[in-house]
C-alpha cells in the first residue's frame, strides 16, 4: 500500500462513581426512567453543581496509570450547544487544563511493542438519553427524556494520531478498556454505552510529511465495529485520493447496518461551543501529596502481570491471556499463594476452567469455585488419589456448586485405584476379549497399546490409575 | 399613632417580647398596607393570601410575626417563581432555596414574591414582563432595579423586610431609590442555591431593610457556608450583635471617579452633607483615586452577559416553563425562547453569546477578566490606606417610568457606582442620606471582603447622626 494512515481515538468511559460528577444522585444502570434525578441533573433554575471527589480521583488515577502528567491547577468550562438530552444546555467539561496532559499507552504490534501519546484525560458530565417514538429522531413524532444517565461521570481520552491501522486500533481500544477495568474505574462494556469511541482517520502518501485531512468517526459502538468501520473509512479515503480527490473535513456517522460510512455535518457547520469557565465551580488545586497517595493505590496492572507471569515460566501466550482478564488473573494468583505449580494452574484455568465459564457465559466470580477448590483438586490428582481425567469431569459440579472435591469424590465413589490385583484382573479380562488387537500390538503396532489402555481404563470407568494401567499392561504383553 | 407596618423589625421583636403588641396585629398592619396601596405600586407578583399569611404566625416564634417579601428569583418550594419572565410564568419550585430554608428554619412568614426587572437584568424594575412597580415616593417614578418590588414593599410597609440579589447593583441602587437600607454581602457569604443565576459570579443575595440594624440582623440569618454551592465560603455565618456606631478616627475614602461628571448636582449636595456628618462624628474624609474604575460598566456588561447567555440557556421549553409550538425539537426551543424572553434580555444573551464566541473571546470576555482584576486590586490598594471607601450609590435620583427605558446605554452607565462592587467580590451597603423634593438618595459605603460587621458599624454611626432612615412615603395624602 502506498498509503499511510493515522487515527487518534477519544473514548468516553462513565466512571463506576457511586454518585453522579456534580449531585448525590446515584450512578446506575437499567433503573426506571427519570427515576434518578434531582434539580442539580435536571437543570432547575437555582441549582448548582458540586464536584465528586471520587470522580477527580478516577480520573487521577487513570491519567496516572496512562502516565500522564497531573494540572495541579485543573478548571471546569462550561460547554454550550443546545440539544434537549442537556438540561442546561451546556455541558460541563474541561477545556485548556484538564486533570491529565501528556501521557502514552503501550501496544504490541507486529513490529513490536508501540507507544500511543495520549494528549488528554479529562473529567465531564453526561448527557440525558433520547428516546424517539419511532426509534429514530427523523421521523419520529415524540421524543422523549430520560435524566437518569445526565451528569453521570464522564472521562475523556484523547490519543494522539499515532494509531496506524485498525488492528493497532482495536488494540489501543482493548488495552485501554483492560487498564480502565483493573483499575475499577469503568466496567468497559461498550454495548452498554459505558465506554464509548470516536476516532479521527486520515490517510497520506507514503512519506509524506504533512497529515492529510481528517474525518472524525462517530457511531462506533463494539470492539467489532472499531475495526469494520475504520477499515471501511480508510478505504474509502483511499479510494478518493488515489482518484485525486479530495478529503472533506467532516465528521462521519458508522452505519451499522449497511457497513458504511456516512456524512452528519461538515467543517462549516462546526459548533463554536463558546467555552468560558465555569462560574459555578471553583479551580480544582491537585495536591502532591493526593497524587502520591492515589499512585501507591494503583494496583498490578496487565502490562506488569504479562511480564510477572513470564517469569513464573508460562508462555507468552499463556501469559497475555491471563494477565488481560482481571477476575482470572486475580483467581490465578491467589491459587499461586497456595500451591507452587504456576504452570499447571494457568493450564486449568485457561483450558479447561475457560470452557466451562464460556458455557455460562461467566466470569469466575460469579460462580461458587474459588483458588481452594482448585488447590484441593490439584492436590487430590498429585496425590494419585484421583485422575485428571476425574477431575475433569467433576469439574462442572465444583464451578456450580462449591463443593469440596475431596467429599465429592468419595461419595460418588470416584477414589483412583491403585490396588495392584483389581487392575491385573481387568487387565485380564481386556487381553483375553481383544486377542485380536494383542496380536497386531506383537507385530509391532504401537498404536494397540493405546487402545488397550482405554479398554482398561473404561472398564475400570476412568478409576484405574493410569500409570499403574501403563506399567502392568507393559508387563503382561512383555 | 404609629402604624406597626413603619416600624423596623428589631422595633416589633421588643414589642412582642415585651408584649406590647400582638403578632397578628403586625401581620395585619401589613396585610392592610397591602390591600390600601399594591393596587398602585405594584411591588408583588403573587402574594399569599391572608388567611395562609396570618395562620404562619406561631406563638413562640417572634420571626413569625414579621413578614418578609422575597424576590421572585428565588424559590420557595411550592409557590411561582417567574424571575418576571413570561418563560416562567407557569413554574412552581419544586424545592427551597438555602436562604430561604434558612429562613423557615426561623419560622419567616414569607408573604410573597416581589416584582424585577425580567431575570434580574435591569435597573427600574420596568423590564418586568408582567407590569412595572412604581417607587412609593412618587408613583410616577421607577423604585429602581432589579430588586425593586422588594425595596418598594420595604418602604411602604407591605412586609417589615426583603431579600433582594445584587449582581451589578440591584439591591443597593433600589434602596437607594426607596429611602431603605440594601446590603451587597461579600460574594461567597450568602449561598446562591436556589437563586435563579444571572451572572453566577457576581450574584449574592441579601437584606433589605428600614434601618441598618434590621440589615444586621436579618443578615446574620442567611450567611454562612453551604456545601449546595462550591462558591460558598466555608467559614462560619456573621453573628448577630447590635451595632455601636462609633465612627471617630475611621479613615474614610472617598473615591474620585465615582464623584465625576455625571453625577446629579442634587445628589452631589447629599454627598457633601454626608461627608460633614462622617467628619462631624470624628471620622477622617479624604479622597481617593481608584483608575481603573471607569472601565467597569463595560467589563461587567461583558463579564454578565457571558455568563448569563450561558445560564439562560436552559430556558427551552423542554422540561418545564413556556413550552411554544414547533414542528421539530428545535423550533420548538427557538420559538419558546422567542416568545418567552423580553427584550432586555434578548439583548443580553445576544451580547454575551457574542464575546464568547470564536475569535472574539480573547478580545473580549479575557480582557474583561483582566480588567475585573484590576479594579479588584485598586480596591485592595484602597483598603491598605481606608478602613471603607463612600460614593453615592446612584449618581441619578429616582427617575420617571419610561424616561430612560429607550435608551439602554443610558440605564447601565447609571449603575457605574455599584458595579466595580460586584467585580470585585467585595461588601457594600446603600443607607439613606438625603432627600431631595421628597426623593431619597442613598449612600454607598463599600469595605474589603467579610468587613459586614465594619460596614454596620459605620453605617450605624452615620444613622445615629441623621434621621433620614425614620423618614416613610406617603401616598395619596393619606
Amino acid at each position: 500500500m502506498d498509503y499511510e494512515v493515522n487515527i487518534g481515538m477519544e473514548i468516553h468511559a462513565e466512571l463506576l462513581t457511586r454518585s453522579k460528577v456534580f449531585c448525590s444522585c446515584p450512578v446506575q444502570f437499567g433503573a426506571p426512567p427519570n427515576t434518578l434525578v434531582c434539580p442539580v441533573c435536571l437543570g432547575l433554575p437555582g441549582a448548582l453543581p458540586v464536584l465528586n471527589k471520587r470522580a477527580v480521583e478516577f480520573a487521577i488515577t487513570t491519567a496516572l496509570a496512562l502516565n500522564c502528567g497531573i494540572n495541579r491547577h485543573s478548571i471546569f468550562h462550561r460547554k454550550n450547544y443546545y440539544y434537549p438530552d442537556l438540561p442546561k444546555n451546556y455541558q460541563i467539561s474541561q477545556y485548556d487544563s484538564p486533570i491529565g496532559i501528556q501521557g502514552y499507552l503501550e501496544i504490541e504490534t507486529e513490529g513490536g511493542r508501540k507507544r500511543i501519546r495520549i494528549r488528554r484525560v479529562h473529567l465531564e458530565e453526561d448527557t440525558g438519553k433520547l428516546i424517539h417514538s419511532g426509534g429514530r429522531i427523523t421521523g419520529s413524532d415524540i421524543s422523549f427524556v430520560d435524566f437518569n444517565r445526565s451528569s453521570v461521570p464522564l472521562l475523556e481520552i484523547v490519543s494522539e494520531p499515532d494509531i496506524s491501522s485498525p488492528e493497532e486500533a482495536k488494540e489501543y481500544l482493548s488495552n485501554m478498556r483492560d487498564i480502565l477495568v483493573f483499575l475499577g474505574v469503568c466496567d468497559g462494556k461498550m454495548e452498554e454505552g459505558s465506554m464509548r469511541c470516536e476516532a479521527n482517520i486520515s490517510v497520506r502518501r507514503k512519506g509524506s510529511e504533512k497529515l492529510g485531512t481528517k474525518t472524525e468517526l462517530k457511531n462506533i459502538n463494539s470492539f467489532r465495529s472499531v475495526e469494520r468501520a475504520l477499515i471501511y473509512e480508510i478505504n474509502r479515503q483511499i479510494d478518493v485520493v488515489s482518484r485525486g480527490g479530495e478529503v472533506i473535513q467532516e465528521t462521519r456517522h458508522w452505519d451499522e447496518k449497511n457497513e458504511r460510512t456516512v456524512s452528519m455535518r461538515g467543517k462549516e457547520e462546526a459548533h463554536d461551543y463558546r467555552y468560558f469557565p465555569e462560574p459555578d465551580l471553583v479551580p480544582l488545586e491537585i495536591k502532591d501529596e493526593w497524587i502520591e497517595s492515589l499512585k501507591s493505590q494503583i494496583p498490578e496492572l496487565p502490562d506488569e502481570k504479562y511480564e510477572r507471569y513470564k517469569k513464573l515460566g508460562l508462555t507468552p501466550y499463556e501469559a497475555k491471556l491471563l494477565a488481560h482478564d482481571l477476575e482470572l488473573s486475580v483467581f490465578f494468583d491467589r491459587t499461586v499463594d497456595l500451591y507452587n505449580n504456576p504452570k499447571n494452574i494457568a493450564n486449568w484455568l485457561l483450558v479447561d476452567v475457560t470452557k466451562e465459564l464460556k458455557d455460562r457465559n461467566k466470569v469466575i466470580t460469579e460462580t461458587s469455585f474459588t483458588p481452594e477448590i482448585m488447590v484441593e483438586l490439584l492436590d487430590l490428582i498429585d496425590q494419585g488419589v484421583i485422575s485428571g481425567r476425574i477431575a475433569k469431569d467433576i469439574l462442572p459440579e465444583l464451578i456450580d456448586r462449591g463443593v469440596s472435591p475431596k467429599k465429592l469424590v468419595e461419595e460418588k465413589g470416584l477414589i483412583q485405584i491403585t490396588d495392584i490385583s483389581f487392575i491385573l484382573s481387568a487387565i485380564d479380562q481386556v487381553l483375553r476379549e481383544n486377542a485380536g488387537v494383542v496380536e497386531e500390538y506383537k507385530k509391532g503396532k504401537e498404536k494397540s497399546f493405546m487402545f488397550l489402555v482405554g479398554q482398561v481404563m473404561k472398564l475400570t470407568r476412568g478409576r484405574a490409575n493410569p500409570k499403574l494401567v501403563n506399567e502392568l499392561l507393559k508387563k503382561a504383553l512383555g | 399613632m404609629t402604624n406597626l407596618a413603619d416600624l423596623t423589625a428589631h422595633e416589633l421583636l421588643g414589642l412582642i417580647s415585651r408584649k406590647e403588641v400582638s403578632p397578628v396585629d403586625i401581620v395585619n398592619s401589613c396585610i392592610n398596607r397591602i390591600e390600601m396601596y399594591e393596587s398602585q405600586v405594584k411591588a408583588f407578583l403573587n402574594i399569599r393570601d391572608a388567611e395562609t399569611i396570618i395562620n404562619s404566625i406561631r406563638e413562640d416564634e417572634p420571626y413569625s410575626a414579621i413578614p418578609i417579601a422575597i424576590k421572585d428569583n428565588m424559590l420557595v418550594k411550592g409557590q411561582p417563581a417567574t424571575c418576571a419572565s413570561k418563560i416562567l410564568s407557569n413554574f412552581i419550585a419544586p424545592y427551597n432555596a438555602t436562604v430561604i430554608k434558612k429562613l423557615i428554619q426561623n419560622s419567616f412568614n414569607i408573604i410573597g414574591k416581589t416584582n424585577l426587572d425580567e431575570f434580574a437584568m435591569g435597573s427600574s424594575t420596568e423590564n418586568s414582563a408582567f407590569y412595572p412597580t412604581r417607587n412609593p415616593w412618587d408613583l410616577e417614578r421607577v423604585p429602581g432595579g432589579s430588586s425593586g418590588g422588594s425595596a418598594a414593599s420595604v418602604a411602604i410597609g407591605f412586609s417589615i423586610w426583603s431579600l433582594g440579589s445584587d449582581t451589578g447593583g440591584s439591591i443597593r441602587q433600589p434602596a437607594s431609590f426607596c429611602g431603605v437600607v440594601g446590603l451587597k454581602p461579600t460574594y461567597g457569604t450568602v449561598s446562591r442555591y436556589g437563586l435563579v443565576a444571572f451572572a453566577s459570579s457576581l450574584d449574592q443575595i441579601g437584606p433589605i431593610t428600614k434601618d441598618v440594624t434590621d440589615c444586621a440582623l436579618l443578615y446574620s440569618f442567611i450567611s454562612g457556608y453551604d456545601p449546595n454551592d462550591s462558591t460558598s465560603l466555608n467559614m462560619p455565618p456573621y453573628k448577630f450583635s447590635p451595632p455601636k456606631g462609633d465612627i471617630k478616627g475611621l479613615k474614610i475614602g472617598l473615591v474620585k471617579e465615582l464623584m465625576g461628571e455625571g453625577v446629579d448636582p442634587s445628589v452631589r449636595a447629599c454627598m457633601d452633607n454626608s461627608i460633614k456628618i462622617f467628619e462631624d462624628s470624628g471620622a477622617i474624609v479624604e479622597e481617593v483615586s481608584l483608575p481603573h474604575i471607569e472601565y467597569s460598566v463595560p467589563t461587567y456588561y461583558i463579564l454578565a452577559t457571558a455568563e448569563a447567555s450561558s445560564n439562560l440557556a436552559r430556558f427551552d421549553g423542554v422540561r418545564y416553563g413556556l413550552r411554544a409550538n414547533g414542528k421539530t425539537a428545535e423550533e420548538m426551543m427557538f420559538n419558546t425562547r422567542g416568545e418567552g424572553f423580553g427584550p432586555e434580555v434578548k439583548r443580553r444573551i445576544m451580547l454575551g453569546t457574542y464575546v464568547l464566541s470564536a475569535g472574539y473571546y480573547e478580545a473580549f470576555y479575557l480582557k474583561a477578566l483582566k480588567f475585573r482584576n484590576l479594579i479588584a486590586d485598586d480596591f485592595k490598594k484602597a483598603f491598605e490606606r481606608f478602613d471603607v471607601l463612600i460614593s453615592p450609590t446612584s449618581p441619578i435620583l429616582p427617575f420617571k417610568l419610561g424616561e430612560k427605558i429607550s435608551n439602554p446605554l443610558e440605564m447601565y452607565l447609571s449603575d457605574i457606582c455599584t458595579i466595580p462592587v460586584n467585580l470585585a467580590g467585595i461588601p457594600a451597603i446603600s443607607i439613606p442620606c438625603g432627600f431631595i423634593n421628597n426623593l431619597p438618595v442613598g449612600l454607598q459605603i463599600m469595605g474589603p471582603t467579610f468587613s459586614e460587621s465594619k460596614l454596620f458599624e459605620v453605617s450605624y454611626g452615620f444613622e445615629q447622626a441623621t434621621s433620614f432612615h425614620k423618614k416613610r412615603p406617603q401616598i395619596g395624602g393619606s
